[in-house]
């Protein structure tokens, strides 16, 4: 049994596995561990490498393993490594394909996991603006999030895309990001006092929030399904929830027992009188109707 | 008047649509350019409401004042509701701030009609032109068109816009001569034929390698249809939604079970529809599109309405239990997504797993499948349901949730919560 140690990151856990695989160590010959440390700042994956760690590796998997590398479930490695045996010494190539396996429905479900918070982080990341450079004339955004697992390297090219046209930083406590016209790049996690806690726009956001909300359909379950509440320390809208919530009953109740207003007749108006003019033409044959 | 209050009335007065998918659009993205915004793939929900609903658009009206009198509208001319008008550029300042707090994906622009459909169309296309003109910005663009407008501006709308829409919003010319006596289906329809034409033109345009490069436009069309404002049978509303979706190649047909609003309609019934009705007739609508069922077999003669108890999908089973059971390991494709519980996405994973393992039921249950819905409609490598009682009078009754206290009984039927999820995902 050997054990190896690896800092939690793809690009590490790629390495080991190509050696651990060349001297044809078995999956459990092997016991795999994170190096404790905060890990040291990467070289940002060389995307011109060779896609494969070995002939015959399916290219899903990597992308799978690149994804599972960010999860923080302790057994993502030795997984990992025990697909990529079975899937080059097994004689399982098509494993992969075959979902009910506990091994390849694992894999899965860590990349459900990791897909979700990246898609939640690209959701719910809230720029606040705290400046202009004063060469430039950019304006500067500051973000705070807490992902939930280590996705900041993975997440970080939808900001890229959607936020060219302007310079922006997302702190996070384990890695942060910054762009700023012409480069991504990382430095490490901070705490959240560096950002500011609201942005003059917030207020407006939520008078937003209010007036979209329809009080008669109360789905407060349906809604936490989507953002739950530990994302709500972070998102200015999430302070009148509860308020909103309150309120509803009586919005309602308001609204069934206003007196219904009558027709009234149309306005003199010269677009109108060419509506009811306009020659319609009939609908066609097929259209639905009410008989069956 | 102020901003804040502005945006206070004219987004009250949009919240009854309910569309606000931002899916769907042509990939592009600011990179390169002084501007911000990307889209394409699959839309973001950057908030929810307590209402359930995903917040992904900045969702208004350029104006709620309105010469029309669409009796379910709140912004009708009969209403005493407090009217506001936004200018163009208070819009675009509006979207763009939004846009860099990554608050949202883009803008939903609609507007009451003023003046004319021509006048007020132009307005909302000012819009979307300065933002995309004016500030590179390349997200998520939805605008309402009206029909009447002339079709060089719908078309313009279109151009700037990665969806465009006309509401439908009733199935029938009776409803609509009834509850929006401006309004006019053929007109309507006219309409979305012109759009489709235009959206078709421009992928075809694009498969010839040496044409110039088509302008830009709309990479597809949606439309709402109201519910429970009238008393047309969900069979009628899912007719005219195939009909839509056949004939005008729809992305999609958004229900809103009619909503109590304030200043209510005389014409109107004051209870609202129950929500479960709304939910149904989204499951019906993915049963239409992604799993092979036809309106005749989701609805029948005897029941055009869909049953609020169960699925359609299961209530199409119990109707139909001569079919069943399909074996997981053998049954085509189109079988499997007839079995209630089967999904789209778990029917993919079962057709790839089967060529190289028998399944069993425990492969299912890793997969996460609801056992107790699918058991007696499969067979598996382990599992033959005969026993389980396919012909069994009661087997509905198994399927039907729990009886409620006696004191909510006169409460309609609630979706449950995997009905819920059904309809945001279409896995049923
Ligand atoms: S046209 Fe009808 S639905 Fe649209 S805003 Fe006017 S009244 Fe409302």
């Amino acid at each position: 049994m050997r054990t190896v140690v690896i800092e939690p990151v793809f690009e590490a856990w790629r390495e080991s596995a190509r050696e651990l695989l060349s001297l044809r160590v078995p999956p459990s010959e092997v016991l795999w561990s994170d190096d404790a440390r905060e890990p040291a700042l990467f070289a940002p994956a060389n995307e011109n490498l060779p896609r494969a760690v070995v002939p015959n590796v399916p290219a899903s998997f990597l992308d799978m393993a690149r994804s599972v590398a960010a999860h923080t479930d302790v057994r993502r490695w030795s997984v990992l490594y025990r697909v990529l045996w079975r899937l080059t010494h097994g004689d399982e190539r098509n494993l992969l394909a075959i979902s009910p396996d506990p091994d390849t429905r694992q894999l899965q479900q860590w990349c459900k996991a990791i897909g979700r918070d990246i898609h939640k982080m690209h959701a719910f990341v809230r720029f606040r603006l705290v400046g202009k450079d004063e060469i430039t004339g950019r304006e500067q955004f500051v973000a705070w999030f807490e992902p939930e697992y280590r996705i900041v390297r993975l997440a970080a090219g939808f900001f890229e895309k959607r936020f060219a046209g302007m310079d922006w930083s997302i702190l996070t406590p384990h890695e942060c990001v910054h762009w700023d016209g012409s480069a991504i790049h990382f430095t490490p996690g901070v705490s959240r006092s560096a950002v500011p806690d609201d942005d003059a726009l917030d207020e407006l956001w939520r008078t937003y929030y209010r007036s979209i909300f329809n009080p008669v359909r109360l789905k407060v379950r349906a809604m936490q399904a989507e953002m739950p509440k530990k994302y709500w320390k972070n998102l200015p809208e999430a302070s009148i929830i509860s308020e909103l919530i309150a309120e509803s009953g009586g919005r309602v109740d308001k609204m069934l027992t206003t007196e219904s207003r009558p027709a009234k007749p149309a306005p003199k108006n010269a677009y109108l009188e060419s509506l009811r003019k306009m020659n319609t033409p009939q609908p066609p044959s097929d259209a639905p109707s009410n008989e069956p | 008047m102020e901003l804040h209050q502005k945006l206070e009335i004219l987004a009250d007065a949009a919240k009854y649509d309910a569309s606000c998918a931002s899916s769907g659009a042509a990939r592009k993205d600011s990179r390169g350019s002084k501007g911000v915004g990307s889209t394409g793939g699959s839309g973001i929900c950057h908030s929810y409401a307590p209402d359930g609903r995903c917040i992904s658009l900045l969702k208004v009206l350029l104006t709620n004042a309105c010469l029309y009198d669409c009796h379910y509208c709140i912004n009708r001319r009969s209403s005493n509701v407090q009217r506001a008008r936004f200018t163009p550029d208070e819009v675009v300042q509006l979207t763009l701030d939004f846009y860099k707090r990554n608050y949202i994906e883009g803008l939903f622009l609609s507007s009451g009609i003023i003046r004319s459909a021509d006048y007020t169309m132009e307005l909302v296309v000012d819009v979307a032109r300065k933002l995309r003109e004016e500030h590179h910005f390349r997200g998520y663009i939805h605008l309402k068109t009206i029909p009447e407008a002339s079709p060089s501006l719908i078309e313009l709308a279109g151009r700037y816009a990665d969806r465009i829409s006309i509401n439908i919003e009733l199935p029938t010319q009776e409803g609509l001569t009834k509850l929006a006596p401006e309004k006019n289906l053929a007109r309507t329809q006219l309409a979305m034929d012109h759009i489709r034409n235009k959206i078709d033109e421009r992928h075809a345009d694009k498969r010839k390698p040496d044409a110039p490069k088509p302008p830009p436009f709309a990479t597809g069309q949606s439309t709402q249809m109201l519910v429970g404002a009238d008393d047309s049978t969900d069979a009628v509303i899912l007719r005219r939604a195939d009909l839509l979706y056949g004939d005008y190649r729809l992305r999609r047909v958004y229900y809103s079970g009619f909503s109590p609003i304030p200043e209510p309609s005389l014409l109107l019934p004051i209870k609202p529809p129950p929500l479960v009705r709304e939910h149904r007739l989204y499951q019906a609508d993915w049963l239409l599109r992604f799993y092979g069922f036809t309106v005749g077999e989701i609805t029948t003669e005897a029941s055009p309405n869909l049953d609020l108890h169960l699925d359609p999908k299961l209530a199409w089973a119990l109707r139909n239990r001569a079919v069943f059971p399909a074996d997981v390991n053998k049954a085509s494709r189109e079988s499997l997504l007839r079995v209630p519980g089967l999904g789209v996405r778990n029917v993919n994973r079962i057709l790839s797993a089967r060529r190289y393992t028998r399944l069993r039921l425990a492969d299912l249950l890793r997969l996460r499948v609801p056992m107790k819905k699918v058991m007696p409609f499969i067979i598996a490598a382990d599992h033959n349901p005969a026993r389980l009682g396919l012909d069994d009078e009661a087997l509905r009754a198994r399927f039907l949730p729990p009886p409620r206290q006696a004191e909510l009984d006169f409460e309609m039927p609630m979706a449950a919560p995997s009905d819920i999820d059904s309809v945001r995902t279409g896995e049923m």
